[in-house]
């Protein structure tokens, strides 16, 4: 992310505001469910079913081949926001899992164990299943896939960073290393993908699709960059989440070419006039980590009630699949720059997890951050296991507050409500008395 | 050899180096490290599960295995958030609280939370500490060379950290010493697998953990003295149900929960630091000696939960070596708070079960201290599965 930039919008006087204001959600909204159309009547089409995580998902190969990519993170969050993940979950416990492991792994178990039952349709078994070890539990979610479906499970293995800050970069022995080994493996992607699909690799197609993907990236990294304004343009968190939505469910695709497009005219009018989100802005803030799916509404109340709007997330970073860095597929040659894009992107997506703090760091002043909310889940230990720590850092290195949140993004046996907004009151209240500090002294 | 960081110990009783080991195992100061730091030597820790130690032993350094510590994590607990393992929080307190001083401090990515501990070791410790990213594709034919190339990568770190270069011939020595080692612990694996009443489950862990804190020249010579004292050893054989035990690949069972398993059964295999015992065979000592250990550590293992591998099927790994060992039955154990190792437990119990092996499943911590519960429950176990031999 280029924190040096600064938006610069010039005013667009034809648009109507009521058809561009809002756009983005309804238009996403709509554009999710679609897909979820396509994805559910894919057999009855003859269509194939390539299951894929969001970081790594290599979308635009698996796009070229012609498979409909199943996204098995959204269809876990999918039953959290609408209150059905805990019959998934007890089912999956009941199957043998325990209640320690990731609720998105028993949402998903839950629902391959009912056929494919789920809030959004039918979802189709595998044909082919492909996870990066960005998040080690795609690993051990892949294997289950492996025992129940017997379908080839492709690993996609991405070295990330050996330490924080130590990022090698082209011509360096140890990127070139990395880069070897990322290419090789695409390469045996496309081989696994050829048998699977019963296509042969067409090149065009995949320039098209990352031709697609490009102007996605250019969208994204625009829209991220458009909240620094003032107000924010979006709520990182909850309109974050709908443009996430796109951008792994239709990578690769025209409409989420034309979407991102429109987000950004969307977005470029509001900062022009100085729109923001519905809510009164107080303290901008940023988020780290998930959202809390299981009451995500009030969850996102807690905040907006007291002007708290969250401006930046690094849920848009690793969510993205690391897509926010920017990274554009050099056309000319596509498959070369997959591998490096998958590298580059992976590395990102690790990095905004585990050394979340330095970007933090950098994110403050450009944005304006006033507070950040550390949000950790007992599902997730990629994302959360570091937290504690990363919250300790950054209050070391920058003038915000911070408040460190326990809770689950799936289960709403975990998610202790009361608790958490007394928490999230008390860290107003801190906000509010530096705010009139501040006051004071100036 | 140079440093000796053990006492003594030729003239003592096979009982009292057993206990002596014990000792060292437990003591969360580390001493042998100590001692070999007051020596003027460096040292390298590294995470499980596995590591190529050869690579540092090579550079003169002394590497030791972290795997977590039965004290109290004062300080570790504050860096890290709730519903994660011990290990990760008693390993960074290790650090934390100076029991362990290091030059660096090397993780890998086996599970979610190890990757995130390099990076908080590494916010809150002055010296270098990263990851080491060993293959997760390992049948890719491009892994061999990859790892090649990581393990150059590292080489190049640990001649930072000792201020000299490692040439083929100090890693071809180091690796001659490993084979030595290894052979030994196979040895040692084989008594405890066709005369188990000669070696306990937990005489057999200390004596193997030992090796992760000493200078491996050292542990051969330990080990080389010890396996005929066992040998001729002359307890007899009771009884007893031969069992494996599963689930130590990484955070390790308190010694006490093994030695209240030991009371009731023949522990004959088991996966207890599978990272010492990783590479199942000798890595060849002439050619390009990365290049070997790299080929070794993808072609000629052993498994586990944190290591997808399409050839090794965990749960076909487990049926294997429970036939393979001659066992009646297995424990299926994980640590707290432990995903991959929770995870694994639903195809192991479902293999089992078709197969029709006695199962006993059960969770630990390395912090446990009360096991009365623990040893009722296997006693009922171990009794119902003989009972219903009998009735067969």
């Amino acid at each position: 992310m280029d924190n040096d930039t600064s938006p610069t919008v010039a005013p667009q006087a034809t648009l109507d505001s009521s058809e561009l204001v809002g756009r983005g959600n309804r238009e996403g909204n709509r554009l999710f469910k679609e897909w979820y159309g396509r994805v559910s009547s894919g057999p009855e089409r003859g269509e194939k079913a390539a299951y894929v995580f969001v970081m790594g998902s290599a979308a635009e190969l698996l796009e070229s081949f012609g498979f409909n990519l199943v996204l098995p993170e959204i269809n876990g969050l999918q039953t959290a926001v609408r209150h059905v993940a805990e019959d998934y979950i007890d089912q999956a416990e009941g199957y043998g899992y325990a209640t320690d492991v990731c609720g998105y792994v028993k949402a998903d178990v839950g629902m391959q164990l009912r056929g494919g039952e789920h809030p959004m349709g039918r979802i189709p078994p595998p044909d082919l299943a492909l996870q990066t070890n960005v998040c080690n539990t795609y690993i051990k979610w892949g294997e289950i896939w492996e025992r129940l479906y017997h379908i080839p499970v492709v690993t996609l293995d991405i070295p990330g960073s050996r330490a924080a800050g130590r990022l090698p970069g082209r011509g360096h022995v140890d990127y070139e290393n990395d880069l070897a080994y990322v290419r090789g493996q695409v390469d045996e992607l496309v081989e696994v993908c050829e048998q699977v699909s019963g296509r042969r690799f067409d090149q065009d197609r995949l320039v098209q699709a990352m031709t697609y993907a490009n102007s996605m990236t250019r969208d994204w990294v625009r829209v991220l960059e458009l909240n620094k304004s003032r107000p924010a343009v979006f709520n990182a968190v909850t309109d974050g989440t709908v443009y996430l939505g796109a951008v792994n469910a239709l990578r690769g695709r025209v409409e989420g070419a034309d979407y991102f497009r429109d987000v950004v005219e969307e977005l470029e009018y509001k900062a022009a006039r100085g729109l923001g989100t519905p809510f009164e802005e107080r303290h901008r803030l940023a988020f780290v980590g998930v959202p809390c799916y299981p009451i995500y509404r009030k969850f996102s109340e807690m905040f907006t009630q007291h002007g708290g709007i969250f401006v930046g997330s690094s849920y848009t970073w690793f969510a993205s699949g690391g897509w926010s860095t920017g990274y554009e597929y050099d056309l000319a040659h596509p498959l070369d720059s997959l591998a490096e894009g998958l590298l580059v992107t992976g590395r990102v997506a690790m990095d905004t997890m585990f050394h979340v703090d330095r970007v933090l760091a950098d994110l403050t002043e450009p944005y304006g951050i006033d507070g950040i909310v550390f949000h950790a889940i007992k599902s997730c230990r990629t994302v959360s296991s570091g937290l504690a720590d990363s919250r300790r850092a950054v209050l070391e290195q920058a003038d915000v507050n911070a408040l460190l949140l326990d809770s689950d993004h799936m289960d709403p046996r975990v998610v202790a409500e009361a608790g958490m907004r007394n928490r999230v009151d008390a860290f107003f209240e801190g906000l509010e008395t530096r705010r009139l500090l501040a006051g004071a002294r100036s | 050899m140079g440093t000796h960081v053990l006492d003594d110990w030729r003239g003592l009783s096979l009982d009292e180096l057993l206990r002596h080991c014990r000792d060292l195992v437990e003591d969360p100061d580390y001493p042998t490290v100590r001692r070999w730091r007051e020596a003027g030597g460096k040292v390298v820790g590294h995470f499980e599960v596995y590591f190529p130690e050869e690579i540092v032993s090579a550079a003169g350094l002394l590497p030791v295995k972290i795997h977590g510590a039965p004290i109290e994590a004062r300080q570790g607990d504050a860096h890290f958030g709730s519903n994660l393992c011990s290990i990760v929080k008693t390993s960074l307190e290790l650090a934390l609280s100076g029991r362990l001083e290091l030059e660096m401090f090397v993780s890998h990515p086996i599970c979610d939370t190890a990757r995130n501990l390099a990076a908080v070791w590494g916010r809150n410790v002055s010296y270098p500490c990263e990851i080491l990213y060993l293959p997760q594709n390992a049948t890719s034919r491009h892994a061999a060379t990859y790892l090649r190339g990581e393990y150059q990568r590292l080489q190049r770190g640990v001649e930072e950290i000792a201020g000299r270069t490692v040439s083929d011939d100090d890693l071809h020595r180091a690796i001659a010493v490993y084979n030595e080692n290894r052979r030994l612990l196979r040895r040692l694996y084989e008594i405890k697998r066709e005369t188990p009443w000669l070696l306990q489950v937990d005489e057999a862990y200390v004596l193997m953990a030992l090796g992760g804190r000493i200078p491996r020249e050292e542990h051969n010579l330990l080990l080389t003295a010890i396996i005929p004292m066992l040998e001729q050893r002359g307890t007899a054989p009771q009884d007893r149900m031969r069992i494996v035990f599963e689930g130590g690949f990484c955070e390790q069972p308190p010694l006490d929960l093994l030695t209240t398993i030991a009371q009731s059964s023949y522990v004959v295999d088991d996966d207890l630091l599978i990272g010492l015992r990783w590479l199942s065979e000798d890595v060849a000592t002439d050619g390009d000696p990365l290049a070997n250990l790299a080929t070794a550590y993808l072609d000629h293992s052993s498994y586990s939960p944190v290591q997808h591998d399409d050839r090794k099927p965990k749960e076909e790994m487990l049926l294997r070596r429970i036939r393979e060992s001659g066992a009646g039955a297995a424990i299926i154990s994980a640590a707290k708070m432990c995903e991959p190792g929770l995870d694994e437990q639903v195809p192991y119990v479902r293999a089992l079960e078709a197969e029709g092996i006695p199962y006993f499943v059960n969770e630990f911590e390395e912090n446990m201290t009360s096991f009365d519960s623990l040893q009722i429950q296997l006693e009922t176990f171990i009794e119902n599965v003989l009972f219903a031999d009998a009735e067969v």
